[in-house]
């Protein structure tokens, strides 16, 4: 299965988690109490997360807290970036046709 | 000096806004978005060249055109009009099809909100892009937003831009 950051967002229950880590960095068990379904469908998600690299994981004391990786993120956003490139040059060419009409 | 675009994408309800401010009165605004003569001008991003088959701007009527590349390589796509609030709004949805607007099933419906507004330097438009269910959001983030970043700008408009 591909593992990248738009795998990471294909799923609802994914882009809830990374809505909820961009908040704050949260263990599995915390993540998993904002959730109806089971802690090892959450869990899976987040492996999933971890395999795509949009979260990372840090040992605090006994704990393993998730975190969003800010930078595999901004993979989104340069996709944007051509999204918004192509709206740029789409609307400069109205912006031509707006002049002779 | 060029307007700015503005795109705010709010992933969790599947939504891309677009706003765009024009130094054109409203009801020429309007006319570029719902006449095929003036689409064809500029909907499709250079080297694309939209052209248009058949045009109905109606509630229920459609539009159908084709995406021609530089290689003439097509790309045909169909916008069904669902509501018209003339030089206020109107509602759309936009399909790849067949050259004679036989919905290709595999591609994702999306939605289109496109609201014209007046304002002190011309005009404003604010269109709003949307996809009909999780599913639909999934292909396209799997087949287009994946493919389009790789892929470059023309094939990522033949996969979006319906």
């Amino acid at each position: 299965m591909r593992r990248d950051i738009f795998q990471a967002i294909a799923d609802p229950t994914r882009r809830a988690i990374l809505t909820l880590l961009a908040i704050h960095a949260m263990t599995p068990n915390a993540l998993a109490e904002h959730f109806n379904t089971s802690r090892q469908a959450v869990s899976k998600h987040i492996q999933i997360l971890a395999e795509c690299e949009a979260v990372s994981q840090k040992q605090n004391g006994r704990e393993i807290y998730y975190h969003v990786n800010a930078n595999k993120m901004k993979e989104v956003d340069k996709w944007l970036d051509t999204f918004r490139k192509i709206w740029e040059d789409r609307f400069e060419q109205l912006d031509d046709v707006l002049k002779d009409l | 000096m060029t307007n700015k675009t503005e795109i705010l994408k709010d992933i969790s309800s599947r939504k891309l806004n677009i706003t765009r401010a024009f130094n054109a009165p409203v009801e020429k605004v309007w006319r570029a978005w719902t006449e095929a003569e003036q689409l064809d001008k500029w909907w499709a991003p250079r080297p694309w060249r939209a052209i248009t088959k058949t045009m109905d701007f109606t509630e229920g009527g459609m539009w159908l055109y084709c995406m021609a590349g530089p290689n003439d390589e097509k790309a045909w796509c169909r916008v069904d009009f669902k509501a018209i609030a003339p030089v206020k709004s109107f509602v759309a949805d936009a399909n790849f099809c067949d050259e004679e607007g036989a919905i290709d099933t595999s591609f994702p419906t999306m939605n289109w909100d496109n609201h014209f507004l007046p304002t002190d330097t011309g005009s404003k438009v604010e269109i709003t892009l949307s996809f009909d269910n999780e599913a639909d959001l999934e292909k396209i983030i799997q087949m287009g937003f994946k493919e389009g970043f790789s892929m470059g700008l023309e094939n990522l408009d033949e996969l979006l831009e319906a």
